[in-house]
């Protein structure tokens, strides 16, 4: 199993849903985060006086998937959330030990 | 007085009571969240305050040279033109009731100058502290001037006054009169000059926010402080419209005699000129918001939602001595050139690095000296550019630089005489942690739900130590 996470641009979150639904993702879990990468953030102008703002406001998105769907759904969010534009997130996959769903007890697989 | 007038004098009353908590609204978007209640509470304790003392002795000082008690006398004389008797009108106990309009109409008027103030200080003064100052500053700045412009003293049009010294008067004995009278319809010099010089000379005697020029301290709800400035704008038609003196822009007496009661002649003037006063209102605040939003557009690359609320109030501070004087287009140049002057002159403090916190000095001393002087060159009879002579320029000018003197030297006197005594500021500790809990044990907002639970005594004891629930940095 692994965990994909993914961070993306708030507005591209409501694509990046349905496309993971049509291919068949049936959960995930979405936080409202803030960060910042190569731009290093922007900047805001209050009468007259420039503010550095380092935090950008993002979604971060994380789906434990089988191994076999990992690149699809990193290649499925990859395109649906990019713009072209800089600012336009990350995707990493990480290695999950196990997996148990609170209500029954299954494991792993079978908790997905 | 004409019913009609009362009405509208009652409305206007009103009106400009309800700028103060809209000033609290415009204030308090501007600070940051953890100081946005003391920010609205320095408004509302002027509310409480400066009512109190305008009612006891504050229109006795402005106006008891000039209004009649229940006998029919005037009550009390000035004492040497610059402030009239305090105690011959204390608490209103022998006034004539006709007066009553006035004094309500005046109060709200001291109530917002003291609010003012509190922009240039933000985050960092003992809420008591300010409570104290307000009355002492008040009756030594306020009223004082109140009197001098409004109340016949030093700055009107009185033959023992500065205009009167400067240019002579004309007529003879009790008719005489400065030959130019200086001009100031609803408050340049008495309100925002005044509040203006107040809000830079305590910037300086209490110094900067800590953190102040390297901490963010970016407005948190410019959503509020659009509100406040629309309030405000309302409001401010019953400064300025409300500010209509039955014959007094046609050099006709006042509340006495034939002209009032000559109702046609009285009602040409009152429709003509409370029209042109909202109309000259709104030209300027306007172009005003226009102008500021210009010079960001040029300078910075966007115009913003801080800048057009902060060019309305621009605008409406310029115009507020000028809108009885000047034509609708007048009205118009005045503001734009207001609200440019202004949106460039909120960066001073940074290069002159006193912490004027929320821009009073910026937006109303500048603002209000533009208008005040600006008198000068756009009067439609008097100003320079309707071939006028340079007069009524030279007026202006000399009254609003007394203006700033009296404001000045008052406010400096009381600021470090309270510096060396109770003192000013709450400690840094307090400062970072927020005012607002500090000096009101309340937080404006709470998203996370980390309020925690209500004490089980009923939380009647006050506890002062710091909350120690994880995550609940607000």
């Amino acid at each position: 199993m692994k965990l994909v996470t993914a961070v993306i641009k708030p507005h591209k979150w409501e694509d990046v849903r349905e496309a993971l639904e049509t291919f068949g993702v049936t959960g995930m879990t979405v936080s409202e985060v803030s960060g910042y990468g190569r731009q290093k953030g922007h900047t805001e102008v209050y009468r007259g006086a420039e503010y550095d703002i380092a935090l950008v406001p993002k979604i971060r998105i994380e789906i434990v998937v089988d191994d076999a769907d990992a690149d699809d759904v990193v290649g499925i969010i990859v395109k649906t959330a990019a713009t072209g534009r800089i600012g336009d997130g990350k995707v990493w996959i990480s290695p999950v030990e196990t997996v148990v769903r609170v209500r029954t007890g299954d494991r792993d697989e079978a908790a997905i | 007085m004409d019913t009609g007038h009362a009405a509208w004098v009652l409305t206007s009353a009103s009106l400009v009571l309800l700028m103060t908590p809209g000033l609290a609204l415009f204030y308090g978007g501007m600070t940051r969240s953890k100081s946005i209640l003391n920010m609205m509470m320095m408004s509302f304790g002027a509310m409480g305050a400066i009512s109190i003392v305008y009612i006891l002795w504050g229109f006795s000082m402005s106006y008891s040279s000039i209004t009649a008690s229940t006998d029919g006398e005037i009550a009390g004389g000035a004492v040497g033109t610059f402030f009239a008797d305090p105690f011959a009108l204390f608490g209103l106990t022998d006034i004539d009731p006709s007066a009553y309009l006035t004094v309500a109409f005046q109060l709200t008027f001291a109530v917002i100058t003291a609010a003012l103030i509190s922009g240039a200080i933000a985050d960092r003064v003992k809420f008591s502290t300010w409570m104290l100052f307000i009355p002492i500053w008040v009756t030594l700045s306020y009223f004082p001037l109140a009197h001098q412009v409004w109340g016949g003293g030093f700055l009107s049009g009185n033959p023992d006054g500065l205009a009167a010294m400067i240019f002579g008067t004309v007529g003879e004995g009790a008719e005489a009169v400065a030959e130019i009278v200086p001009l100031d319809y609803a408050g340049g010099t008495v309100v925002h000059i005044n509040a203006g010089v107040a809000g830079l000379v305590l910037a300086l005697v209490i110094g900067a926010r800590k953190g102040f020029g390297k901490e963010s301290m970016k407005p948190h709800n410019l959503p509020l402080t659009m509100i406040g400035a629309g309030l405000l704008w309302f409001g401010w038609f019953g400064f300025n419209v409300g500010s209509f003196v039955p014959g007094a822009t046609a050099g006709v007496g006042g509340e006495e005699g034939e002209f009032y009661t000559n109702s046609a002649a009285f009602a040409a003037n009152f429709v003509g000129e409370t029209g042109l006063v909202w109309v000259n209102t709104t030209a300027a605040t306007a172009a005003a918001m226009i102008g500021w939003l210009l010079v960001e557009k040029i300078r910075d690359g966007k115009g913003t939602s801080l800048g057009a609320a902060s060019g309305v109030v621009a605008g409406l501070v310029a115009i507020t001595p000028a809108c009885g004087a000047l034509s609708p287009v007048g009205s118009l140049i005045l503001g734009v050139v207001a609200g440019a002057a202004a949106a460039l002159a909120v960066g001073l403090k940074y290069k002159l690095g006193y912490d004027d916190s929320l821009d009073v000095v910026g937006v109303h001393l500048v603002a209000g000296l533009i208008g005040t002087i600006g008198i000068g060159f756009l009067a439609t009879s008097g100003g320079l550019f309707y071939g006028d002579g340079a007069k009524q320029l030279v007026i202006q000018t000399v009254v609003a630089l007394f203006a700033i003197v009296w404001s000045a030297v008052a406010t400096l006197v009381i600021a470090l005489a309270i510096k060396y005594t109770i003192g000013w500021r709450i400690t840094e500790d307090e400062e970072v942690e927020g005012i607002d809990f500090a000096e009101h044990g309340e937080s404006a907002y709470d998203f996370v739900g980390t309020a925690g639970r209500r004490s089980l005594l009923g939380g009647s004891t006050l506890s002062t130590k710091a909350p120690v629930s994880e995550g609940a940095e607000a």
